[in-house]
């Protein structure tokens, strides 16, 4: 799959689109077959809900794509959706606008003036001898009546989703200036009565799919830094135990089966090494072992609970929980061992650590007045961002641009998804029909081979 | 980057493709759970839970090492297993571990909140199950610690540690050896009452002494 791919001559070879530069495609050559094998999912999808949106929002219209129509899954739709849903955008109806432009010179700019759109993608759709679908998608600035940046894909009707992300990214990239996020994935676990099932889903909810059903629980799943294996814990085992398991094989192996409990994975930035949490020697403690199980060292002696150790982008530091003063506070140590230093000073709880892939920020929970909420504390300033209104917030995870922190919550005693702009303002919600989610990570950018 | 600058514009909100996506998720979920899954009971589960693996992408390759059941995930999921109802357990055990009558039929500590220290009420039960491993050095037990749902599961997952390993001391300081306990914890995701009441909250705060060969321990205060 060559995603995007340019055609010089019609559309502007001049700006090389951001995915390119960072040698960023959809997805590796190792897990394309998870598109092409990608059937409808049977299980209850994750559906957004938007309560809260940024106060700056560009208004855009997206037209419908020429020849969309008459394809398994129109684009735009989706297009439209995850603009919307970033909360930057006001979406701009173009429906009225027939027929569709296809091309600039079949714009009739006017007619987006009046609608008070600054921005507008056009495209189509048309299929190709081999039986693949050719995807052109332009984006329009409407005051300049010029193009901003534009694209064509060759895809086969199983990527059209995914093509439709990728198109939102390119938008996003070029009207916010940050990385888009729309074309990542996110995993999470799903409870229905005494099954637990951990899956993975596109960031819209979209394509759920398990990768582990079992009758005990499964938490804490966690990204590897490629993007195609999951760190675990599962309690199959009357224990909670680790596992690694492949996306692209489905084969796992055991990290961490020792004496006591195995939890609380974390990816090096490199994939090579796992921080975790044993109770090997007794207390609850963080080691560093390699991704295959192998060399276990001991990093935390402190006697107190030590646990959810989360590294820094550079690899060089951990943050983590410990209750070594006394209260769940959060501290930062080095990754080849010494003291810890502890971050966190507001309140008597404040847990579950994930750095920014900036690295200048965290985002934990901190407890207040009988609630859990989602908070950012800045590393340099040391301020403190109490981020939602909810009242059970746990697992924060950051999207890998960092403007979203994606977490779990409770609405009317059953656990959703939410996930919260780093600033407060962007708000949503994903829940999956009448099942209990919970312990949800947001995947990497996935990076070409 | 000096064409974006046309773009600062502030607007009011408008939810229609929102609308419209939910309303097509919706009926998306509706449709899918209509598909439904067909459902066998299975039993002769020895031990562990059922798990299914699957793989993401195309059909992988099963791993030799956990020889679980596999499937590609781009399958339909029909094939999915139910959920054994769990096998009674301890057929192989004294009969006086699950006598109503026995000490050795209580099986829980319970905690007080943020405490992990054995309260004296519960001495006695901790010690019938010392003295009893002393006289029956092939019985092995899992002491498995909980917590109420509060918090975060890594943390609360470390204070049922600390709740195990508190009895785990007690039976250490009567004579019991490590080799004949193992403390783990399940933290706050095997609550026995699922409610959120400060009762339930109670019941969950609670350590279980739970013999090799059992799946459960009886439950008796």
């Amino acid at each position: 799959m060559q995603i995007p791919q340019h055609t010089s001559g019609e559309f502007d070879p001049r700006r090389a689109p951001p995915h390119d530069r960072q040698r960023r495609v959809l997805l590796g050559a190792g897990a394309t077959g998870l598109l092409a094998a990608a059937t409808p999912a049977v299980r209850a999808q994750l559906t957004i809900e938007i309560t809260g949106a940024g106060a700056n929002q560009t208004p855009i219209a997206v037209a419908a794509f020429r020849g969309e129509d008459r394809t398994a899954q129109a684009l735009t739709p989706i297009i439209a959706a995850d603009l919307q849903r970033s909360g930057l955008f006001r979406m701009i109806d173009a429906r009225e606008v027939s027929p569709a432009p296809a091309q600039p010179s079949d714009v009739r700019w006017p007619e987006f003036v009046r609608r008070g759109a600054d921005a507008l993608a056009i495209g189509s759709v048309d299929p190709l001898p081999d039986g693949r679908l050719e995807v052109r998608f332009r984006l329009m600035d409407v005051a300049r009546q010029a193009q901003l940046t534009g694209f064509s894909y060759t895809v086969s009707a199983s990527q059209l989703r995914l093509t439709a992300h990728r198109i939102a990214d390119v938008i996003y990239e070029r009207l916010t200036g940050d990385v888009g996020v729309f074309s990542t994935k996110i995993t999470y676990v799903e409870r229905q009565a005494n099954r637990f099932e951990l899956k993975i889903a596109d960031a819209d909810g979209a394509n759920p799919q398990t990768v582990l059903a079992s009758t005990e629980p499964i938490i804490s799943p966690k990204w590897s830094p490629e993007g195609t294996r999951l760190a675990y814990v599962s309690f199959e085992r009357r224990k909670p135990i680790i596992y690694v398991q492949s996306l692209t094989s489905g084969s796992r192996s055991v990290v961490a089966n020792f004496r006591g409990s195995n939890s609380a994975p974390a990816w090096s930035p490199d994939g090579s090494r796992l921080a975790v949490v044993l109770t090997r020697d007794g207390p609850s403690q963080i080691y560093l072992i390699d991704a295959d199980g192998s060399n276990s060292q001991r990093l935390t002696r402190s006697g107190a609970i030590d646990t959810e150790p989360a590294f820094t982008p550079d690899g060089r530091s951990l943050l983590f929980t410990s209750d070594r003063g006394g209260s769940p506070q959060i501290y930062r140590m080095p990754v080849s061992g010494g003291e810890g230093e502890r971050l966190t000073f507001e309140g008597g709880y404040n847990v579950s650590p994930r750095v920014s892939p900036d690295g200048r920020s965290f985002t934990f929970i901190q407890r207040s007045s009988g609630r859990f909420n989602v908070a950012i504390q800045d590393f340099s300033s040391r301020q403190v961002q109490v981020l939602t209104d909810t009242a059970l917030d746990e697992s924060p995870s950051f999207a890998p641009n960092g403007r979203m922190i994606l977490h779990a919550t409770e609405i009317k005693g059953r656990g959703v998804l939410a996930a919260v702009s780093t600033d407060g303002r962007v708000r949503q919600r994903l829940s999956a029909g009448s099942s209990d989610v919970r312990e949800p990570a947001w995947g990497p950018l996935l990076k070409a081979q | 980057m000096s064409d974006s600058r046309s773009f600062a514009a502030v607007s009011n909100p408008d939810d229609t493709s929102a609308r419209a996506w939910r309303a097509l998720a919706t009926a998306c979920v509706a449709a899918l759970l209509a598909a439904g899954c067909a459902s066998t009971p299975d039993t002769a589960e020895q031990s562990g839970a059922q798990v299914e693996e699957r793989s993401v992408g195309a059909a992988g390759k099963p791993s030799a090492k956990d020889a679980l059941p596999q499937k590609p995930v781009g399958q339909p999921d029909i094939g999915s297993k139910p959920i054994a109802a769990e096998p009674a357990g301890g057929g192989n055990l004294p009969a006086v571990l699950r006598d109503p009558k026995s000490l050795l039929s209580k099986r829980s500590i319970y905690f007080d909140y943020d405490s992990n220290s054995v309260r004296d009420e519960y001495r006695p039960i901790v010690q019938a199950h010392a003295r009893f491993l002393l006289d029956n050095p092939r019985l092995r037990v899992t002491i498995q610690g909980n917590t109420d749902e509060r918090g975060s599961r890594e943390y609360n997952l470390a204070l049922g540690q600390r709740r195990a390993d508190s009895v785990r001391q007690a039976m250490s300081v009567l004579g019991v050896t490590d080799k004949q306990m193992e403390p783990v914890s399940f933290g706050e995701e095997r609550p026995r009452r699922p409610g959120n009441t400060e009762a339930d909250y109670a019941e969950n705060r609670r350590a279980d002494i739970v013999y090799d060969g059992e799946d459960k321990p009886p439950v008796g205060k």
